[in-house]
């Protein structure tokens, strides 16, 4: 009992910790990608590359004036934003990164808890998130916050029809609801995946989950609820320092959880593309070398002074980096945390890509779209996958 | 343990309940009700019966209490002023409360005559598998009935939200 108490304490401080840096650096690696897609250098002044930036942040949110408006309902404009985070990190607790991981003796699953009901979990704690966001638009006293929070209400509870019936095909096939054992029914490789697996491939499952996870985290080109143009900043107008804080938080860690959620669903999770046997095994251990040894090829023709000191100096951590991945040792647990991160990574790339690409749509475009296109295609996707399964049966 | 949790989140129900009709605003007795499934939502997991909590939190917390918050916003629906209580209501209102207990106390105890306590997490038809196979074996006719029976509300309301055709 002791010790259960003290590895969960332990796993909570480490997923808590690896996760606000995340968040963080999210937004850093999200002003980067964005900045290329529209050639422009993004971040640059703090720190090299603009790395320290998150930092700056962090400091100007946390030294800003935090202004309460006279005319807003203080309880609930005071709880709004603590729902809003609260709900957002709580789902990471049921999120498996790997498999279990064995340190000075003592074997322990890298999740923080593995309920039986972890999908229905995540869908409840993201549900409640709602909340958040609606009254922090009802209790600022504002028309534009009003406005903001009345179309993320009917945003969210229209796209969440969609997303559920998305995330219902993947779970018959892999016939359960625990997210640990449906990443241990996809083992084996790329076509083991619910993405690809039979009797019916989740393709197009996949599609709508991602179009609703769009929506269902008020991103581009669903971001409806916080328009510019028409509505100053939507629901949280009103707030400023860290309050504001915790709803750009709260978004950013929405965009993990469904990050991680579609790695779980239909990617396989920590599972590699193919058999560890056939070398999978070695495509970290190639990406970073790889990453590295360019390093140091353009360290040894530096463009400018500076980077002859440190493009060496990332080459040779790349190729440390590289090295770590073939030790036998911590290959058991690298492995699988590299694959996880991999295909989150992949989506919240897509995440940014979208936002860095395509105009907003329309209000009325947002709704006819969900409920004439997305839901009868979701609905239609579930019974073929439904009618398949039973038949293969 | 489990004990301590039932009390918390049973008074909290209670409370919450309370505060619902106590409030005079709108979003602030809607709030009140999401306080209540969610506090009954604890409870049924304390039972064992976790895909009823987790049904309880997404289909009333969830989606049905945001749609009520979401049309007292649309209404923009304001405090109401407290009226002065009837002659009636002053004079037989905690009698009949009372009554009303009493009532129920009795009821309970003549159908749970023996007194054996509940086990907490003694549930055991409460996963996902079970509550699927019941409903369409078991209980197929009053599932299926209920299905139509929303099927016909929602015709209902989209015939009468419907514009007039001219």
């Amino acid at each position: 009992m002791d010790s259960f108490l003290l590895i969960s304490v332990v796993k909570a401080a480490v997923v808590f910790a690896v996760l606000m840096t995340t968040l963080a650096y999210l937004q850093w690696v999200e002003r980067k990608v964005i900045a290329h897609i529209q050639v422009r250098p993004g971040p640059y002044r703090v720190g090299p590359h603009g790395l320290l930036q998150p930092l700056a942040d962090v400091i100007k949110l946390l030294t800003k004036e935090d202004l309460i408006p006279p005319y807003v309902n203080k309880p609930l404009y005071l709880l709004a934003p603590f729902l809003a985070i609260t709900m957002a990190l709580l789902s990471i607790s049921v999120i498996p990164f790997g498999p279990t991981i064995e340190i000075g003796g003592v074997r322990t699953w890298m999740q923080l808890t593995d309920l039986n009901i972890g999908v229905l979990f995540v869908l409840a704690v993201s549900s409640m998130g709602v909340y958040g966001i609606v009254l922090a638009g009802w209790a600022s006293n504002n028309k534009y916050s009003l406005i903001g929070g009345l179309r993320s209400t009917a945003q969210m509870i229209s796209y969440e029809l969609p997303l559920s019936l998305a995330i219902a095909s993947p779970l018959l096939i892999s016939n359960t609801l625990s997210l640990r054992e449906l990443v241990e029914r996809q083992a084996g490789g790329i076509w083991s995946w619910n993405v690809f697996h039979g009797p019916f491939p989740q393709v197009f499952s996949f599609i709508i989950f991602l179009i609703a996870a769009f929506a269902e985290t008020n991103r581009v080109p669903f971001d409806l609820p916080e328009a510019e143009n028409e509505l100053v900043a939507g629901f949280h107008t009103e707030y400023s320092s860290m309050k504001f804080a915790s709803f750009f938080m709260a978004e950013y860690a929405n965009m993990i959880t469904v990050s991680c959620m579609a790695t779980l669903l239909f990617l396989g999770g920590w599972v590699a593309p193919w058999p560890a046997r056939y070398g999978s095994s070695l495509v970290p251990v190639a990406i970073f070398a790889m990453a590295g040894l360019v390093a140091l090829y353009h360290g040894s023709r530096p463009a400018r002074r500076r980077d002859r000191y440190s493009l060496p100096a990332f080459g040779i951590l790349f190729l440390i980096a590289a090295a770590v991945f073939l030790l036998p040792i911590v290959q058991a647990w690298l492995l699988p945390l590299f694959w996880f991160c991999a295909k989150t990574g992949a989506i919240l790339f897509a995440f940014m890509w979208v936002r860095g690409t395509l105009p907003r749509f329309r209000y009325d475009q947002l709704m006819g779209f969900t409920w004439k296109f997305l839901f009868p295609a979701a609905m239609l996707n579930l019974l073929v996958t439904g009618f398949l399964v039973a038949w293969v049966s | 343990m489990d004990v301590i949790l039932f009390l918390v989140f049973a008074i909290l129900a209670v409370a919450c309940a309370i505060n619902v009709v106590v409030q005079t605003h709108p979003i602030s007795s809607a709030l009140s009700l999401v306080g209540v499934m969610c506090s009954l939502a604890v409870l049924y997991l304390l039972l064992g019966a976790e895909f009823i909590a987790a049904a309880q939190v997404i289909v009333y917390a969830g989606a049905i209490m945001v749609l009520f918050v979401f049309v007292i916003m649309l209404l923009n629906a304001g405090a109401e002023v407290r009226k002065g209580r009837s002659v009636m209501a002053q004079t037989l209102g905690a009698p009949l409360l009372v009554a009303l207990l009493g009532l129920m106390a009795y009821f309970v105890q003549r159908l749970f005559p023996r007194g054996d306590s509940v086990r907490f997490g003694g549930f055991t038809g409460g996963s996902a598998l079970d509550i699927g196979r019941a409903l369409f074996t078991t209980y197929l006719l009053p599932f299926e009935v209920t299905s139509i029976l929303i099927l016909i509300a929602i015709i209902g309301a989209v015939v009468l939200a419907r514009k007039e055709l001219e």
